[in-house]
């Protein structure tokens, strides 16, 4: 299949993911300023950090007066998830020239990480990832993440910053939108998620969110080791 | 100033764990167990990210979150556009905001 045809499969794939970020990303702009950041800080965030509930935190935290070196640590926990993520996107990269990788490895999210391993229709699954495709899908999601952040911090002073309940949902819908047609291709796979969110919510119990999702991650996950027989 | 320092510190943190696969990942093959459990990884992330935090988008109103999640679920059950999904549960969880909750 030619580049052109990847590309827009790419951006495709990507479209719901910029539509999911939009709002939520003009809400954190308009926090952002709201917070006493300015136009220019808030849309670099965007820009370099690109990590969506890390940003939240961060500046929350900011706002009220936690040091430096308390939020970067916070955000590195925060997002010690995106390590498995990586990995398993970069196992799926293999053949990509380097400089490929260390690009593409920065625009793996929760939700790009979801739609690049589960999403897409049948007959892009089963190819292997090709690097125009994987940017297409990643740049439209960031595009909706960055304008959404200038746009929001631009209407800072009218515009409402908190999250809606709807936003919220709207993720969600992605993320079981995204799961629930090839976990029901097999019994196995849709086992180890049914066993993740049951091992998150006892984790959850005594952890932080962020540390139950990781554990609960590896543990499911191997779960897999002793169920899956190859080829599935 | 501090708020800079902030930025470029998140930015590093936040990108380091991203890029550390793709540096070494290709010097390494790794055995079929190890395999099995990258397979399942997306399976075992998806899950824990759907729950229990599909309780928490309300507040004190969890079967809110829960109404949502479902509908979802019954929407990608058949298999529709995944952006309809997502329609779905928000239209769903809106209207019961409205008339309900």
């Amino acid at each position: 299949m030619n580049p052109g045809t990847k590309l827009i499969q790419g951006i495709k794939a990507g479209f719901p993911i910029a539509l999911s970020y939009f709002p939520i990303a003009i809400a954190f702009g308009a926090l952002a300023v709201q917070s006493r950041l300015t136009w220019v800080e808030a849309t670099l965030m965007s820009l370099i950090v690109y990590a969506g509930a890390s940003q939240f935190v961060g500046v929350s935290m900011l706002l009220a007066g936690a040091g430096a070196a308390q939020i970067v640590i916070t955000t590195l926990f925060l997002n010690m998830r995106h390590l498995i993520m990586s990995l398993v996107v970069n196992d799926q990269m293999r053949d990509f020239p380097q400089a490929w990788k260390n690009l593409l490895s920065f625009g793996i999210t929760d939700e790009t990480f979801a739609m690049l391993t589960l999403g897409g229709s049948d007959d892009i699954q089963d190819q292997q990832l090709t690097p125009v495709y994987t940017a297409g899908l990643m740049g439209t999601a960031y595009l909706g993440w960055v304008s959404g952040t200038a746009l929001g911090g631009l209407g800072a002073s009218f515009i409402p910053s908190d999250l809606t309940t709807a936003m919220k949902v709207g993720l969600y819908g992605l993320f079981i939108g995204l799961l629930v047609p090839p976990a029901r291709k097999s019994i196995n796979f849709a086992g180890i998620a049914l066993a993740s969110m049951m091992l998150n919510a006892l984790l959850g119990q005594v952890l932080d969110s962020g540390w139950a999702i990781v554990l609960a991650t590896v543990g499911a996950a191997s779960l897999g080791i002793l169920i899956i027989r190859e080829p599935e | 100033m501090k708020i800079l320092v902030v930025i470029i510190g998140m930015a590093i943190v936040t990108y380091l764990p991203r890029l550390l696969p793709a540096l070494f990942l290709d010097r390494v093959k790794f055995p079929a167990w190890f395999e099995k459990w990258l397979k399942s990884i997306p399976y075992a992330v998806l899950g824990a990210l759907i729950f229990p935090g599909v309780l928490l988008v309300e507040k004190d109103q969890p079967l809110l979150g829960l109404a949502g999640g479902i509908t979802a679920f019954f929407l990608a059950l058949l298999n529709i556009h995944i952006t309809l999904v997502m329609a779905g549960a928000i239209v769903v969880v809106i209207l019961l905001q409205f008339y309900i909750f």
